[in-house]
């Protein structure tokens, strides 16, 4: 049952995913926009397999509901236009095929390193203790790190948005 | 001009005022209709609508329909003046022609061999009503037009000219024809 | 998967959507009926079929009251023209009304509507992280909009839904944080235990433990329904009708309902949050039932506790002006979301002193 559900989760999150990229019906961003949703909403239910509820809800909440919203609003105020086929830039297809290339390479590196776990006991089922316990005990470091990071990009927008104007 | 706001105390910035003056009017008029049974309508006209029939003030403008002078005479000369000006061509005339009948009554050349609106199309302007030299339609008082087909909405000559009843008040033609009498003993006296 | 569980979760499901659905359509009822006697009318008072004036009092009393006009309504809505304009991008308008439907319905799926029913939980999914699921659904329901907004391709609707994206987003944030010390003090995001966390006595309620908590959540949800004042999104006087601008019949009527779904999906949530869900601090009403009689009665409870926050979400919209953007902006960005930190800091500064002891 659960190995049925994860190859239908994961066909559509990969064929939404392709569609966002390379949807050969509409070039429409706001159709882009609306897959990469789908995206997400599939992606949680992979994670919903994994036991990892919370995260399912936050991948939603977050992704789907908010992230996403932005990207929709900002689209429609921008350019509603279909996007026209751009020509090669060859630093882009170098920049592209090395950041995929880099991506599959770390995945690959853990999944081949990781210990298969023993036995189905996933830990952040249920209630959200355990995760807090591992967010603020076992990965604080990390957790603040990534803090920080975004505490300069939101600083980062907040002032390159703000330089024309003064 | 510029009109100075006054700065606002923190209850004010948060609406509670609004919140506090907004609950006591609903409240009042909430209390009234639920409690009492008083309405607006029962106030200003007595009742609702198909039961106690809205009343008319003067100079609404409804229905246009033709009328009748003193004599019972059609006042209405096909001029198509109206037909000309009406901004949604709701009126069609037919004049009566060369060869056409002639007119019923004195002072007058040609009556209409049919005259039509389509109160479909109608839009209750009052422009016919304006351009009529001969004072002869009206935008009166009825504002309820109902049918079932579209071509019951399409008022005729005849129809038209009973709805319109008399309209005695004016009698363009009399006091034209007094007018001609003066003239025949120059100097006017008086 | 037991079969006996997917019974019993698929009667819980159609019965909960029947009763969603039928006070939906009554909601409407009372909203034309309040609205008519804030404004000194009687509102709908006519409507009859054909076999009510035969039945002698009861017959032209029901139809005073309006009772079957959601009846004509629906029947009105579905026999409609249902008229696409030319210029619409035909798929996004085709699937916003579903869109729009969908979430609002989605969210009574976590809400414990009673106790239980023999051995029955009454609450269709039983979730551990049901309050995040529910912040979850409730911000996709702002794809409806948007995408209602953009399919119509006119310049009304697409205001409408440019503005609702940006109102959604803002007061997501206060509602979110607004409930956070409320599973500080219960200690999980299970709406049931927060409905057991309440029991014992009137002051377990947490309205009267989280008042700001409450009343950020209640301006939050006004924002998120779209309701006046907070109606940015369909304004009729500015935006003629907002993002249903272009629809009609049955889509339209899909909006509206979704409108009044939400309305009772948050009445629901509201209820569960800080008026104690289906408990009632007496007669032992606050224990879970052992008998049926006792759990339609808690059922009853919590339904009734819905239909006070409907009114009261009905009555709120003839008190208050709507908001100019800025100051709605304002509201939601400078008073409640720092309002809802405070309210955090000082429910967990309390929660840690008590725990120091």
């Amino acid at each position: 049952m659960e190995s049925i559900l994860f190859l239908i989760f994961a066909a559509f999150a990969l064929g939404c995913g392709l569609m966002t990229v390379a949807n050969p019906f509409s070039r429409s961003p706001v159709a882009s926009a609306l897959f990469l949703v789908l995206t997400m909403v599939w992606l949680a239910g992979l994670f919903v397999l994994l036991h990892a509820y919370f995260i399912a809800a936050v991948q939603i909440l977050v992704y789907a509901g908010a992230v996403m919203v932005l990207f929709l609003f900002v689209i429609m105020l921008l350019d509603l236009r279909e996007e026209e086929l751009r020509t090669w830039n060859r630093f882009g297809v170098a920049a592209g095929v090395f950041s995929v290339v880099a991506l599959l390479g770390v995945t690959a590196l853990t999944i081949l390193r990781s210990v298969p776990a023993a036995g189905a006991a996933p830990q952040l089922e249920g209630s959200t203790h355990a995760l807090g316990a591992m967010l603020f005990r076992q990965y604080l470091l990390p957790f603040e790190g990534v803090s920080i990071v975004l505490l300069v990009a939101m600083i980062g927008v907040i002032l390159l948005s703000k330089r024309e104007s003064k | 001009m510029i009109v100075e706001r006054k700065p606002l105390n923190l209850a004010e910035r948060f609406y509670l005022p609004a919140l506090g003056n907004g609950f006591r009017v609903t409240w009042k008029h909430f209390r009234k209709t639920l409690f009492h049974g008083r309405t607006a309508a029962d106030e200003t006209s007595g009742g609702y609508y198909p039961e106690v029939p809205w009343k008319v003030e003067p100079g609404y403008r409804g229905a246009p329909y033709l009328v009748r002078d003193q004599s019972g005479d059609t006042k209405c000369v096909s001029c198509q003046l109206c037909e000309f000006v009406c901004p949604p061509k709701a009126i069609r005339i037919t004049p009566p022609g060369p060869g056409g009948p002639p007119a019923d009554r004195a002072n007058a050349e040609k009556m209409p061999r049919e005259f039509e609106i389509n109160m479909l199309r109608c839009i209750f302007c009052g422009l016919c009503q304006e351009v009529c030299p001969e004072e002869a339609i009206f935008l009166q008082k009825d504002y309820s037009l109902t049918g079932l087909t579209r071509e019951e909405m399409v008022y005729n000559k005849e129809r038209l000219l009973a709805l319109g009843g008399h309209h005695t008040g004016i009698q363009k033609w009399k006091q034209k024809a007094d007018e001609a009498r003066a003239q025949e003993s120059f100097p006017v006296p008086g | 998967m037991d079969w006996q569980f997917l019974a019993f979760s698929l009667v819980k499901i159609i019965a909960a959507f029947a009763v969603v659905m039928t006070m939906v359509a009554y909601s409407v009822l009372v909203e034309r009926k309040v609205s008519a006697f804030i404004q000194d009318r009687l509102g709908p008072n006519r409507t009859q079929p054909f076999f009510a004036k035969y039945i002698p009092g009861l017959g032209p009393l029901l139809t005073r009251w309006g009772v079957f006009q959601p009846i004509a309504d629906g029947l009105k809505a579905f026999l409609k023209e249902d008229f696409t304009p030319a210029h619409v991008r035909k798929v996004y308008f085709w699937l916003a009304p579903a869109i729009a439907m969908v979430p609002s319905l989605l969210t009574v799926a976590v809400i414990p509507f009673g106790s239980m029913m023999g051995a029955q939980k009454m609450v269709i999914a039983d979730l551990d992280v049901g309050i995040l699921y529910t912040f979850g659904i409730v911000s996709l329901g702002v794809y409806g909009i948007v995408l209602a907004g953009y399919a119509a391709n006119s310049k009304y609707p697409f205001l409408g839904g440019i503005r609702s994206t940006a109102q959604m987003i803002s007061y997501e944030i206060s509602m979110g944080l607004s409930v956070i010390p409320i599973f500080l003090l219960v200690g999980s995001l299970n709406l049931g235990d927060v409905v057991q966390h309440q029991t014992g006595g009137w002051f377990a309620w947490h309205i009267f433990r989280q008042p700001l908590g409450f009343f950020i959540f209640l301006i939050a949800a006004f924002a998120e329904t779209n309701r006046l004042p907070f109606d940015l999104p369909e304004a009729d006087q500015e935006l003629v009708g907002g993002y249903h601008t272009e629809y009609s019949s049955i889509k339209f009527a899909l909006f509206f309902m979704a409108e009044y779904a939400a309305m009772i999906a948050v009445s629901g949530m509201m209820v569960t949050l800080f008026f104690g869900g289906w408990t009632l601090p007496f007669l032992g009403l606050d224990q879970p039932a052992a008998t049926l009689g006792m759990g339609l009665l808690h059922i009853l409870v919590f339904l009734g506790k819905v239909c006070c926050f409907l009114l009261l979400i009905i009555w709120v919209r003839w008190m208050l002006p709507r908001f100019r953007y800025d100051q709605l902006m304002d509201l939601g960005w400078r008073r409640f979301i720092p309002l809802a930190l405070l309210n955090i800091v000082v429910t967990a500064g309390v929660l840690a002193l008590l725990a120091s002891k």
